[in-house]
């Protein structure tokens, strides 16, 4: 089709990985074994003793506990309210921090300051402002104590935070000329924003949604007051390892936890996966 | 496929970017929107592919009216100064983009998309990603992928600007011997008057938000409007009262008649050497010779010369300009 010439190419960019298994110079072998030391003391084996201390009461202990009618019932509503304040995390959070980054009004500062209040305020502090306002003594007459929607606004609250925080920076890193090419292309602003906008911002959005869960999931202290932790129906995991606990029933608690740490990881893992897949087909 | 613009004005608060501006673009020709920046030309392309709506005037673009349609409408492809890439895309899939929107064949696109991979030369690197591909290549890509939906006119934003000096040639070339085969009717913006009159077809001069002057690359070199057509084209020194090209001045030294002068500075770049030369009034003007000629003249520092505009000079007509500091 051409008869033009250039000079050829040479691949840019060929950038290789380093290699594996090559020896570490003492200074990042040094910094390798002070983190993993660290690592190990916060993280790996607390966790690694709950898991032991779950598994004491053997395989059959485990399930007896986990499938036990009470502890089922949290663990259902646990996870269950988490996942679906995730989904609208997700989609508030991206609307949020969409506003934040490409509209301008008055009072953005103000509500640039207010989004990180539910995560700065002590969650204690933040249970107490949901049971003045949608307590028995509702100004608003609206009374959700003692509900399972209790469960499912505090979860809100204090995961408001992390798909706006996670998504905002993305969303303002992105280049506006690559929208402008999609339009000029011929791409409507709904074509634009799915297939050239939130390609972009999933990893964003997964990071902010598997923060949003995870909180979520170990939540106590902002619904403690206004859900009532009545068996069976507003009673959430961590209440319920709580007073496992204070039933001096430890193997019981650590059976939750351990359940509580394996939906994380498959969450985490999950978003994970489907964000890579996202990205790749674009 | 040819733009007509008619009494185009744009501001931008206080700023007026443009400022009735009427400009006629022909079918088929590679046009340079020439200027320095902040001059208006950029808003002016913008207006034309639709990412910048103007304030008055209008654009006709093919005959067809064009001001009020969205970009999408407009069947314009536009290269930007800093790619525009779709990073999550491979090369394949950002050439595809366009196609995609209008939902051609899987068939169709992929034959395109080869052909199109094979003119810019990235036929190997389709299933890389744009951040893999250097400067120059990636702005081939932005090209393929604006060609890639036929448009009627493409329209590149100062397309080489962020490349280096090497590449920018390179592409430079290129793009004018791949506009000779494709023929679409080309706009492109540049601040570089060395690009526009070696790429150009025809040159439109926009300075303050307004054309100064539009014409082929020796018209406006030769026979430039004003003062600042002639100073932004190419180096110009004064001598007495006449603004001239520094090489198309001559030095004798063998009396006759001339501005009489005495050579205060020699400087040579490469094969060009820069002669200064104090005039009896003590005006300093900027003559360029090569380095024979001053070899043939046997002049240096100190040597008494007569300066006078070479026969056949094309001499410009200027307005009277009042204020006036010599260019170098």
């Amino acid at each position: 089709m051409t008869s033009t010439t250039l000079v050829p190419d040479r691949p840019a960019g060929d950038r290789r990985p380093a290699r594996a298994g090559l020896p570490l110079t003492r200074v990042s072998g040094l910094g390798l074994g002070v983190a993993m030391v660290w690592f190990s003391l916060l993280v790996l084996i607390p966790l690694a003793a709950v898991v032991a201390t779950a598994a004491e009461g053997g395989w059959a202990g485990f399930w007896r506990t986990v499938t036990n009618e009470q502890t089922a019932a949290t663990l259902r509503l646990t996870v269950g309210t988490a996942l679906l304040v995730t989904l609208v995390n997700v989609v508030m959070g991206t609307l949020i921090a969409w506003v934040l980054v490409r509209d301008h009004f008055v009072g953005k500062r103000a509500l640039e300051v207010l989004i990180d209040v539910p995560f700065a305020l002590p969650t204690i502090v933040a249970g107490l402002v949901l049971l003045s306002l949608y307590g028995p003594d509702s100004p608003l007459g609206v009374n959700i104590a003692n509900t399972r929607i209790a469960v499912f606004l505090a979860f809100l609250f204090v995961t408001l935070p992390f798909v706006v925080r996670t998504v905002q920076p993305v969303l303002a890193e992105l280049d506006p000329e690559a929208e402008e090419a999609a339009a000029s292309l011929g791409a409507s602003r709904l074509v634009t924003f799915r297939r050239i906008i939130l390609p972009s911002l999933i990893p964003a959005i997964a990071a902010g949604a598997a923060l949003s869960f995870a909180r979520a999931v170990g939540e106590y202290g902002s619904l403690v007051l206004l859900s009532g932790n009545l068996p069976m129906r507003t009673e959430v995991a961590s209440v319920r390892i709580l007073s496992s606990v204070e039933n001096d029933n430890p193997d019981s608690a650590a059976a939750v936890a351990v359940v509580l740490l394996a939906v994380s990881l498959a969450v985490i893992v999950f978003l994970d996966v489907i964000q890579r897949r996202v990205v790749r087909r674009g | 496929m040819s733009i007509e613009i008619s009494h185009v004005g744009k501001r931008f608060a206080d700023f007026v970017a443009l400022d009735d501006v009427s400009l006629s673009i022909k079918a088929g020709r590679l046009t340079a929107l020439l200027g320095p920046s902040g001059g208006g030309k950029s808003t002016l392309l913008r207006i034309i592919a639709g990412l910048e709506r103007a304030d008055t005037g209008r654009v006709e673009i093919d005959g067809v009216d064009a001001t009020r349609l969205p970009p999408q409408q407009r069947n314009v492809g536009f290269v930007f100064q800093h790619y525009a890439a779709f990073k999550h895309l491979s090369v394949r899939r950002n050439v595809a983009f366009g196609l995609e929107i209008r939902k051609r064949s899987k068939e169709e696109i992929r034959r395109r998309v080869d052909e199109l991979l094979a003119l810019v030369h990235l036929g190997q690197f389709g299933d890389r990603l744009p951040t893999q591909l250097s400067g120059g290549q990636r702005q081939r890509m932005a090209l393929a992928r604006a060609l890639a939906v036929e448009p009627t006119v493409l329209l590149l934003d100062e397309p080489f600007g962020a490349l280096d000096a090497k590449v920018r040639k390179e592409l430079r070339d290129w793009l004018r011997r791949l506009h000779d085969e494709v023929h679409v009717t080309t706009v492109f913006v540049t601040h570089d008057q060395e690009e526009a009159l070696e790429v150009a077809d025809e040159i439109v001069v926009i300075n303050d938000g307004r054309v100064e002057q539009v014409g082929a690359p020796d018209d406006l070199y030769d026979r430039p409007a004003n003062e600042f057509v002639m100073r932004f084209l190419g180096p110009v020194t004064q001598l007495g009262d006449q603004l001239v090209r520094p090489h198309d001045l001559q030095l004798t030294t063998d009396g006759g008649d001339g501005v009489p002068g005495r050579i205060t500075r020699v400087t040579r770049i490469g094969f060009e050497i820069r002669v200064e030369v104090t005039t009896a009034d003590g005006q300093p003007v900027t003559v360029t010779l090569t380095r024979n000629e001053l070899l043939a003249l046997g002049i240096g520092i100190g040597t008494d010369v007569r300066l006078r505009i070479a026969p056949n000079t094309p001499t410009p007509t200027l307005p009277p300009t009042p204020t006036l500091a010599p260019a170098h």
